[in-house]
């Protein structure tokens, strides 16, 4: 059932940060240069690790953001203000810093354009990151697999890489906000539901390749959703972060 | 040579029972869903769970078996471990009773509704150290924990710990499951942190 993805070891790899992107006042992205990188597919993610002077220690997983064809590591960490290792990552982390991680993980939840479409990608806030690796797979090889990104995000001012799902065009994009629209907004104000997902998904006849990536009550409700409309569970994969991670 | 992140240190208080998390977990009181696609639905009607090829039970047959109720605690390779957790199931070893299990001398699939299966060494599920469980803090264990039944292994990392169990089959040699086959570890020991192939 699964892809081919070799059973190497995961080593412990020490990343040099080069830049801190700003996506929102909740959320950075930090782009790293990893030596011995082995490359990553779309979707994967990777484990950092903190180690504090006293010895402490605490690793989290974090979706990688950039694309393949682009070199490092790239994740989008979101603050969560009960967090331990996120408040770090998102306001202490500066260029030049040092990381420790291990990757990339995952082989399930993962995209390649030799896999073709049409793609489905349903996104619960900061679960877009890894879908926006695919995207921008899918951009950087020239692939012609149709795509649609279905994003739900409380408000305007938290969405990630605005200015990329503007580019991508509406025809991509389908947006919805869940508590507060940008003024003059004409789109969608409530949360995933069938109808919605009605009219952004690919008829199940298309047989659609489709990723969901959210809050583990979001990918529950899209999830059965999307099989209730008559898309094979088998072609639904999920991805999920708790309550309490990652942080 | 392991770098130190100057700044971070620990912002959650040491948990009392400190030396009951496993190295680089950490505790919470949520319970975090994790799972490779959508929450299967079985009918009840129609459950069977089934041991090798020679042993199955209907839903009724299962809920009439022996049942134990263990309080454990679970250990998630995403870092969460969760303590004091109660269950209410069969233990594998019951299960096994009666069959010739110890012929196989080796490996176990757990498989599942949904497809997904993961692979044990026998000696991990005998010996009064896993229950396929059915209820889960005096309730129905709900669908998105694997409801109506999974495996419970506490003492390897979660993802053992099959949701939405059928069966378990035997094998001479160790067979890679789902996760396995993507990178994580064949046995899961959380107390060596064996997450990854290799670990």
């Amino acid at each position: 059932m699964a892809a081919g993805i070799p059973r190497t070891r995961a080593e412990l790899k020490v990343a040099t940060v080069e830049r801190v992107i700003h996506e929102t006042p909740q959320a950075v992205t930090l782009e790293m240069d990893v030596p011995d990188w082995p490359g990553h597919r779309a979707g994967q993610h990777v484990e950092v690790r903190l180690t504090a002077e006293d010895g402490y220690r605490a690793q989290r997983s974090y979706s990688i953001a950039n694309p393949p064809e682009q070199a490092g590591v790239a994740i989008t960490v979101e603050r969560l203000d009960d967090g331990e290792v996120s408040p770090y990552l998102a306001e202490a982390v500066r260029a030049g810093d040092q990381l420790e991680l291990r990757g990339p993980i995952g082989g399930w939840f993962t995209w390649d354009a030799r896999d073709g479409g049409p793609l489905l990608l349903v996104a619960g806030g900061s679960g877009l990151v890894p879908l926006m690796s695919m995207l921008r797979h899918r951009r950087a090889t020239g692939s012609d697999a149709p795509a649609r990104l279905l994003l739900s995000a409380q408000r305007p001012e938290v969405v990630l890489y605005r200015d990329e799902l503007a580019e991508l065009g509406d025809d991509v994009v389908t947006l919805t906000y869940t508590r507060a629209a940008p003024p003059g907004w004409t789109g969608a104000t409530r949360r995933v539901d069938r109808a919605l997902l009605e009219q952004v998904a690919w008829a199940p006849a298309d047989e659609p390749r489709i990723y969901i990536c959210g809050p583990t009550g979001f990918v529950d409700v899209v999830a059965d959703e999307l099989v209730a409309l008559g898309h094979a569970p088998e072609r639904v994969r999920t991805e999920r972060f708790g309550a309490s991670g990652p942080s | 040579m392991a770098i130190i992140n100057r700044g971070f240190g620990r912002r959650r208080p040491e948990p009392a029972e400190g030396a009951r998390l496993p190295p680089g977990q950490y505790l919470t009181h949520d319970f975090p869903v994790l799972s490779a696609g959508p929450t299967p639905h079985p009918d009840l009607a129609e459950w069977t769970f089934t041991v090798g090829e020679e042993a199955r039970w209907s839903w009724e047959q299962f809920l009439a078996l022996p049942a134990e109720t263990p309080t454990v605690d679970i250990h998630c390779v995403t870092s969460w471990s969760k303590f004091e957790t109660s269950w209410k199931g069969v233990s594998v070893d019951s299960l096994f009773a009666g069959l010739e299990v110890e012929k196989y001398d080796g490996f176990a699939t757990a498989y599942c509704d949904g497809g997904y299966t993961t692979n044990l060494p026998l000696s991990d599920l005998t010996g009064g150290k896993a229950w396929v469980v059915y209820e889960y803090e005096g309730e129905p264990l709900p669908p998105a924990h694997g409801g109506p039944a999974r495996l419970l292994v506490p003492h390897l990392y979660f993802w053992k710990s099959a949701k939405w169990v059928r069966g378990i089959r035997f094998h001479e040699e160790d067979e890679p499951g789902f996760w396995e086959t993507l990178g994580y570890h064949d046995r899961g020991d959380p107390w060596r942190e064996q997450r990854y192939q290799g670990d």
